[in-house]
């Protein structure tokens, strides 16, 4: 982990610590697209709030997830969690590219964009009635400059399970939020079936510490 | 010990409520958002569970297990009650011997349904006592109080969640299954026979619906001080999401009532934490007394549910004079939210009512009262407050609007595409149902002309070729396999009793797709994974004396247009199955397999191919490609380039 990434880390884990003191709600959004395992993310992510000994709330859309349309799902913990639905994100975390873009309005001011570099080409933009937007960091930075893109891609790579990008994501973002470690651990113990465990420990890993 | 905690969704919540309440006998057809309760209750090996046909034998078969003693349960989704409803509305006369809980599963907003009814009004239509929880732990918990009201109360009992509840995963405290309740649901509760309360005879009908009004009567005592309904203070917590300050004038608060059950209650925690809120978790029979209670001292009450006034209308008749802010703020229509609920706080503080009081507020304006001053909800209102805190959101909705959209699509290689395709390319009027298939009334198919409900497009095409005999010929009905046997089978037959000349449409693609892939009679599988009889709808169609029934491949898209084509042209009924099973049942069948290729030398740009709407097929800088790790090699494509230009490629 470079010192700016580390610098930045640290100061949202205490925005985040503080917010938890004031009985607030952390709110993180997932987006991506049916497949990426955006369930699996969201249950880990939830597990660890609970260890952690956090109320916790997720959200998911079911139904259309197998046909290719868009995901979404949400996490909110804190002391006392109400609505399990979001009204703003302190984080969102994109499993693929253009979706950290669909749900960029319900962003907090000063809130986190964690972006998977992985495109997956709609159909919409197959038929040609739109341009898929590449350049996202284009895009992102005239609104917010706290944005992350991780290469998960090239980590799955290396674990040969392109499968893994969810888990090298929740890696990347358990760094911002304050859960021990030993809570995501235990998380990922509990949620991912047994025979691809040690696979999705080391790809957690990997994302910590990138 | 501490108890064993679990993060689960409402429908898993209910799941496992059925198990610690000693459930016998559970049954559902499945249909979003009710799914997983099946679903989940056939993994507990004590309770016998199975996939009905249609919600009213579900129904029928809990409502048998109840008699004989048993605690049973049958899920569905909202409108699947409108398919039971004839057996519910008798039910309350005849009551139950073992505990009997109708789950509702209700879909506000439409993510996946037809409409958007309020099932809430079946309760007291029914004279059905209605349960409502507001997390997963009160799925559990609400479950299994429903089946001591059963009991105590001789009456089913109707558990309505919504989509947000049922598909939302919150902590649950984790228990066994009650010893007592065991007891009650194996043993203790035998037959005994009473025509009397059993045989809805006019005669015994007269007299159990008398014993049913005293029954709601009582029920209405009970819901008065059932811990279900109950006023919740504020907690020691202080939840800042708004910053907003509710201590502005003590005394005024104490005047402001708020009224919720259901998700809406999280909504109003979440915005009004500072008001103790009365929280029905057994909103009918509405607990009068109660509500006079908490009404008392208050001059405005604001009542926050979503869709139709249910709570509201009755609470105006319990105090005609007293002002509700309810809907006429909220919309009639959709899910509500925080943002919804905020806007409220917001405009009820912009009149100055939190400063200056109900009187004061209500003197200084013109209108008369504060409904009339803060008016309605509208979207614009939230984009308004966005614009306060966010100056980029112009910014913002043009890059949203420029983001590609991602709607579902039929899967690479679903066998339904060829049919719509040829549908659509015949010009004929689809008369159609609910399932994947939906999906064709989408572009580039476009091809469904109507869905109404379950079974539906059968009997709609017959009384289309009724009404006007042009249409013979040009008018086809298109069902599933699973909504056949659902009903389908009844329309099939109204069709031969009334000389029908159609052509009906089976697609039969070997499964329950839509909701995640249940078996159906069809398939020979019950929903605990046991061999059983397959049905198989072309003998159904032959049985019932249709005379002309084919079974088509429809990857065979030249054989397909032809069986069309020849019985459409026939003066008879006649019945196509459609035969190919959904790529999603086993996907490794696709992997590592030939796979279909476009020769780019020979390929003339036509973009006929990207017309079937395949996400196997892509537009890449002026090239028609197949995408081969989406490609599940149907090979439908290859048939209708007109040059020939897609093949199998030797893998």
């Amino acid at each position: 982990m470079n010192n700016v990434l580390k610098f930045k880390k640290n100061k949202y884990l205490s925005i985040y610590e503080d917010k938890i003191k004031n009985d607030e709600v952390i709110s993180v959004l997932f987006a991506g697209v049916g497949g990426q395992g955006i369930l699996l993310a969201t249950a880990i992510m939830a597990h660890a709030c609970l260890y952690e000994g956090f109320d916790v709330k997720v959200t998911e859309v079911h139904g259309m997830a197998q046909r290719g349309g868009s995901v979404v799902g949400s996490v909110r913990f804190g002391r006392k969690v109400f609505s399990p639905m979001i009204s703003k994100a302190d984080i969102i975390i994109a499993l693929e590219k253009l979706e950290s873009l669909r749900y960029i309005d319900k962003l907090e001011n000063n809130g986190i964009i964690i972006i998977n570099d992985y495109e997956i080409l709609p159909m919409s933009v197959f038929s040609g009635k739109y341009l898929y937007p590449y350049e996202i960091s284009k895009k992102i930075i005239s609104f917010t400059i706290n944005f992350f893109i991780v290469k998960a891609q090239d980590i799955a790579k290396t674990l040969d399970s392109i499968k893994t990008m969810n888990v090298i994501l929740m890696g990347y973002l358990s760094n911002f939020l304050p859960i021990k470690k030993q809570n995501w651990i235990s998380s990922i113990k509990k949620v991912v079936p047994e025979k691809i465990m040690d696979l999705n420990l080391k790809a957690f890993e990997m994302g910590r510490n990138l | 010990m501490e108890k064993e905690k679990a993060i689960l969704t409402g429908n898993e919540a209910i799941a496992r409520g059925a198990f610690e309440a000693g459930v016998k006998v559970a049954t559902a057809y499945p249909g979003t958002p009710s799914t997983e309760i099946l679903e989940n209750i056939s993994k507990y090996k004590s309770i016998y569970s199975q996939w009905s046909v249609n919600e009213k034998v579900a129904l029928e078969v809990a409502s048998g297990a109840s008699i004989a003693g048993v605690r049973a349960l049958v899920a569905m989704k909202h409108v699947g009650l409108n398919v039971a409803a004839d057996p519910f509305m008798t039910l309350a006369y005849t009551g139950v011997n073992g505990g009997l809980v109708v789950i509702s599963a209700d879909d506000p907003g439409m993510h996946s349904s037809q409409n958007e009814q309020d099932n809430r009004y079946y309760s007291i239509m029914a004279k059905i006592p209605l349960l409502e929880p507001s997390d997963s732990q009160e799925c559990k918990d609400f479950l299994k109080e429903s089946f001591k009201i059963s009991e105590n109360f001789d009456i089913p009992v109707l558990l309505r969640t919504t989509t947000r509840i049922s598909h939302s995963r919150s902590i649950v405290v984790l228990e066994e299954a009650n010893e007592a309740n065991q007891q009650i649901s194996s043993s203790i509760k035998p037959y005994i026979k009473d025509s009397k309360k059993y045989v809805m005879i006019p005669a015994y009908a007269q007299i159990r619906h008398k014993d049913l009004l005293a029954r709601w009567e009582k029920l209405k005592q009970y819901s008065n001080l059932s811990p279900l309904n109950k006023i919740v203070f504020p907690e020691y917590t202080r939840q800042n999401i708004n910053k907003i300050n509710l201590n502005k004038n003590k005394e005024n608060l104490k005047r402001l009532g708020i009224i919720t059950s259901g998700i809406c209650y999280q909504f109003a925690k979440e915005i009004f934490y500072g008001i103790p809120i009365l929280k029905l978790g057994m909103p009918a029979p509405l607990p009068e007394n109660l509500i006079k209670d908490y009404l008392e001292g208050k001059d405005l009450i604001i009542i926050i549910e979503e869709l139709a006034p249910f709570i509201q209308e009755q609470v105006q008749k319990i105090n005609p004079g007293i002002e509700i802010i309810g809907k006429g703020f909220f919309p009639e229509y959709g899910e509500l939210n925080t943002n919804i609920v905020r806007d409220l706080y917001l405009k009820l503080e912009n009149t100055g009512y939190f400063k200056n009081g109900y009187s004061q507020t209500v003197k200084n304006s013109k209108e008369g009262t504060i409904s009339s001053i803060i008016g309605r909800f509208e979207e614009k209102t939230i984009i308004d407050s966005f614009k306060k805190e966010n100056k980029n959101i112009d910014e913002i909705q043009e890059i949203i609007k420029e983001i590609p959209p991602r709607p579902p699509v039929l899967c690479a290689g679903c066998s339904h595409r060829a049919v719509f395709y040829i549908l659509k390319k015949l010009k004929l009027m689809v008369m159609g149902d609910i399932g994947c298939y939906t999906l064709a009334v989408l572009p580039p198919l476009n091809s469904i002309d109507t869905t109404l409900c379950m079974g539906a497009g059968v009997g709609q095409a017959s009384g289309v070729e009724k009404a006007n005999p042009e249409y013979k010929g040009k008018v086809v009905s298109v069902i599933g396999d699973s909504t056949f046997f659902h009903s389908g089978i009844t329309s099939l037959i109204d069709n031969v009793f009334n000389k029908g000349t159609g052509l009906i449409l089976i697609l039969d693609n070997r499964i329950t797709a839509m909701t995640g892939h249940q078996t159906n009679p069809g398939i020979g599988k019950t929903l605990s994974g046991e061999d059983t009889t397959a049905i198989m709808p072309e003998n159904i169609a032959t049985a019932v004396g249709v005379k002309n029934v084919r079974v088509v491949n429809p990857y065979d898209i030249k054989a397909l247009e032809k069986a069309i084509k020849e019985e459409l042209s026939k003066d008879e009924l006649s019945v196509i199955v459609c035969r190919q099973e959904c790529v999603l049942i086993n996907k490794n069948k696709y992997i590592n397999k030939n796979k279909y290729t476009i020769n780019q030398e020979t390929c003339k740009k036509c973009g006929l191919c990207i017309k079937l709407g395949c996400p196997a097929i892509e537009y890449k800088d002026e090239r028609y490609l197949i995408n081969e790790s989406v490609c599940n090699n149907c090979g439908v494509c290859a048939q209708i380039c007109p040059s020939k230009s897609i093949t199998l490629k030797e893998n």
